[in-house]
């Protein structure tokens, strides 16, 4: 047994109102810089729906992910080792930019500068690419809300697997938001793709990262991940991830995502798991049992004998402490409400979902029947098929009784609490047929419903024997006008000496505020301005006279 | 400047500031720059012509690189001596030499026109790519200039009794100019443009080559590192060292 600690998150469906806060505050955060424009470490998807890139969950065209060779071992779907070298000076599976979208900016100096006239000024979209005029026609949320579903939603991956008939009638039934990030995963197709072996997996927490310095822009983790979830910043040459925000993780602190969620519908928190048999684990034939073969590999941190083993393998003593009160070991195996991403890819993916009751409620209210009575509610989820086997091809590689299981805890507890809030008589025959008791649907209840900001992140801090900030104050003294400051060095965007990262962010704000060319040069652009200080430019110069 | 000081500058001074300037640069770039190392790929602009270019070239030029290897490193009395006479060679080499030339040239002609006409790959290309492409579009030219002036149309030029010998008489330390001053005129523009090359070689996108990812062949898939790995390298200035443990030793002195 070797275990491992894994820093993972669960999202409660149910609760995401697809308001994209998460994407704006990850993209503030990470990604608002040139180069990664397209880029959405998190992304909010409808579904049914092509998501973000575009069909990015076939991966008969992508190519990501394992697959289990006849002989029972793991191979990268796209090809092994000779295949990525031979491949390498053009990547065959390698989504284009406008996979995902082309992104654009506006030009907002003719709204201040145009001429007097008849017409109003518009500020016409432009393409960041090339600079020329351009049609908007797609983003990374174009079907948001099944807005122009009719059109794209035949090419959505799952319902494609699914009948036919379906399609048409899919968007009367149902519709939900699946936010997503990297997964972090157990077994990462991305680093096995990575040729430089610039991409590793964190011992301590599991975060999956890319080394800036050691990425020679091979660009093979971007077609290895079947979710898509790393980036080519086209301009630097190198990629790029979600970080699953490490340098907040390490003080303790939730990752911006989970900290903005409107709908608090995230979870944070460690699962030990034995990594010795993960490999095994990610070969189980029959994809269906994936998941279950995943849930074996996580190890309970109750257990004295693991206990002891994590003791052994160096796992600090306040990061058990933080295993053992995990909100992810409780919803994934006390509870086993939450299910993985796409276990069928075999990645062993490390965010998990709630599969969201409220299509089901949604159909049964409509019908005039109480959308609050576990067994009406319980019968909606047989009946309800294909919203079933769409949650099915999602979460569990196709298997029904999976989600429905996960779906009846969550009528279950919506039924026995709306008993106890309305002061009626218990029944424990709602509890028994989750097979839970009562005070485990309330512990449940209080976890999922009221989620207490310190039940919801449980974030051991990381162990920094060694004064990490003194040594970043160090170099930013130093770098002052140093080489690599601010913009292209001389081998093209971003070049030139490691920055420390405080001063790389000091530089790109200030560029930023004072980029796209506004109307008077040498003035702050206000779009771009972040309200901090006041950077010179932002006011008119004065007149004098 | 008389005949002689232009032989040894050409032909002795150069190469050696060039092969300076190879070494050191590409040391001070991975010391100083080891973000901007890297292919820089414009995959994700344009796929259809890179699809097709890219291969091609690379795949010429790896050959071509190949064969500069066999002609000019191995002296040709080793290869006489496991049967590879004359004859044999000057045909291979130019049948071969000219597969891997027409590759190269087809390939760098779709890569160089992609640059030039794909808007956002033209806008990515910094000034440093246009300075490599002339150097590299030119040795490219001038080498098949020679070899078909010389070799395929020609009498046939016996490098292998000049230039040869005088690049592994750069090598030995012993270096011979004189062997080069007969050279045929597009033969020396050839060698001058890839000396010029190989200065400016640390300073553009081509240092990818030497992070060619063989070692991916034989590490395990899965890479773990600890974070701790992820402290910067620099050494931090005096007295901004990391905390560490007193010395016990030191106490005692006080
Ligand atoms: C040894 C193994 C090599 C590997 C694995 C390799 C790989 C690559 C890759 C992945 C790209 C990026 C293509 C893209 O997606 O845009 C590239 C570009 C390029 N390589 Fe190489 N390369 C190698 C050797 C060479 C050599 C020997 C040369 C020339 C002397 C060379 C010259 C170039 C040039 C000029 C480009 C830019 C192409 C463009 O215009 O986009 N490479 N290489
Ligand atoms: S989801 Fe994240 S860890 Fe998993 S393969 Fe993709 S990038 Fe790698
Ligand atoms: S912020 Fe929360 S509620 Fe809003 S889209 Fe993101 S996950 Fe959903």
């Amino acid at each position: 047994m070797k275990v491992m600690a894994q820093m993972s998150m669960v999202m409660n469906l149910d609760k995401c109102i697809g308001c994209h806060t998460c994407s704006v505050t990850c993209k503030q955060a990470w990604t608002n810089r040139s180069g990664v424009e397209y880029v959405w470490f998190n992304n909010v998807e409808t579904r049914p729906g092509v998501g973000y890139p575009r069909g990015h969950e076939d991966q008969e065209k992508w190519g990501g992910g394992w697959v289990r060779t006849k002989g029972g071992r793991l191979k990268l779907r796209s090809g092994g080792r000779l295949k990525k070298l031979a491949t390498i000076f053009s990547n065959p599976k390698l989504p284009s930019i406008h996979d995902y979208y082309e992104p654009w900016t506006y030009d907002y100096d003719m709204l201040l500068n145009a001429p007097a006239g008849e017409h109003t000024p518009v500020a016409k979209p432009k393409s960041l690419l090339t600079g020329e005029d351009m049609k908007i026609s797609w983003s990374a949320n174009w079907d948001d809300n099944l807005g122009g579903s009719r059109e794209t939603m035949q090419d959505d991956p799952i319902l494609k697997h699914m009948s036919e008939h379906v399609a048409a009638e899919f968007e009367d039934t149902f519709m939900f938001y699946l936010p997503r990030i990297c997964e972090h995963c157990l077994n990462p197709s991305c680093v096995a793709s990575c040729p430089s072996g610039a991409m590793y997996k964190r011992v301590e927490d599991g975060i999956v990262l890319v080394d800036q310095d050691a990425c020679r822009g091979w660009r093979m983790c971007v077609s290895g991940c079947p979710y898509k979830k790393v980036y080519f910043n086209h301009k630097t040459g190198k990629a790029e991830k979600c970080t699953l925000c490490y340098p907040r993780l390490e003080v303790g602190l939730p990752t911006v995502c989970s900290e903005t969620c409107v709908g608090r519908l995230r979870y944070l928190g460690l699962v030990l798991y034995d990594a010795d048999r993960v490999a095994a684990a990610a070969t189980i034939e029959d994809e269906t049992k994936l998941l279950d073969a995943q849930r074996s590999v996580f190890l309970d941190p109750h257990d004295p004998a693991v206990v002891e083993a994590a003791r052994d393998a160096g796992i600090a003593e306040d990061w058990i402490d933080a295993a053992r009160r995990s909100p992810i070991w409780k919803l994934i195996n006390d509870y086993k409400v939450a299910l993985p991403l796409h276990p069928e890819y075999r990645t062993m993916p490390m965010v998990w979902y709630i599969p969201p009751l409220s299509p089901v409620v949604d159909v049964v209210a409509d019908s005039g029947a109480d959308g609050e009575d576990a067994r009406t509610l319980f019968a909606a989820i047989d009946r309800l098929r294909i919203p079933m086997e769409y949650l099915a091809g999602l979460f569990t590689a196709g298997d029904v009784p999976a989600v429905a299981g996960s779906l009846r805890k969550l009528a279950a507890m919506r039924s026995h609490m709306r008993n106890i809030n309305l002061g009626e008589e218990q029944d424990p025959s709602i509890a028994a047929s989750v097979e839970m008791t009562g005070t485990e649907i309330e512990e449940m209840y209080r976890l999922l419903a009221i989620a207490k900001y310190e039940e919801r992140y449980v974030i051991p801090t990381a162990h920094t024997e060694e004064a990490r900030e003194l040594e970043e104050l160090a170099c930013s003294l130093d770098y002052d006008g140093g080489p690599g400051m601010g913009g292209a060095g001389p081998f093209g965007s971003s070049s030139g000496q490691q920055v420390p990262v405080a001063v790389e962010n000091f530089h790109a704000l200030k560029n930023r505020q004072t980029a796209d060319r506004p109307s008077t040069p040498g003035r702050v652009n206000l779009l771009n301005w972040d309200g901090n200080g006041s950077p010179d430019g932002l006011f008119p110069p004065k007149e004098d006279g | 400047m008389n005949g002689d000081a232009i032989t040894i500058l050409l032909w002795v001074a150069l190469p050696y500031a060039a092969f300076a300037t190879f070494v050191v640069g590409h040391v001070w770039r991975y010391r100083y720059d080891k973000f901007g190392w890297t292919t820089r790929s414009s995959q994700v602009y344009e796929n259809r012509l890179l699809r097709w270019g890219s291969p091609m070239f690379h795949l010429g030029i790896l050959f071509v690189i190949a064969g500069h290897f066999v002609g000019l490193i191995i002296p040709r009395e080793w290869l006489y001596a496991i049967g590879i006479s004359e004859e044999i060679y000057h045909i291979g080499a130019t049948v071969l030499g000219m597969a891997a030339a027409v590759l190269t040239i087809a390939g760098l002609a779709i890569l160089i026109y992609r640059r030039r006409t794909v808007g956002p790959v033209f806008l990515a290309t910094t000034v440093m790519d246009k300075v490599m492409y002339v150097f590299l579009g030119a040795t490219i030219a001038f080498g098949t200039a020679a070899t078909v002036m010389y070799q395929v149309f020609g009498p046939g030029y016996e490098y292998r009794g000049t230039i040869g010998p005088w690049f592994r008489s750069l090598i030995g330390l012993q270096p011979q100019p004189e062997l080069m001053v007969d050279a045929p005129l597009a033969f020396q523009l050839h060698v001058l443009t890839a000396t010029l090359l190989f200065a400016l070689w640390p300073f553009t996108r081509l240092v990818h080559v030497f992070s060619a990812p063989i070692g991916y062949l034989f590490r395990p898939y899965i890479v773990y590192r600890s974070r701790d790995d992820q402290r910067s390298n620099r050494k931090p200035r005096r007295g901004w060292e990391p905390i560490t443990q007193p010395d016990p030793k030191k106490l005692t002195k006080l």
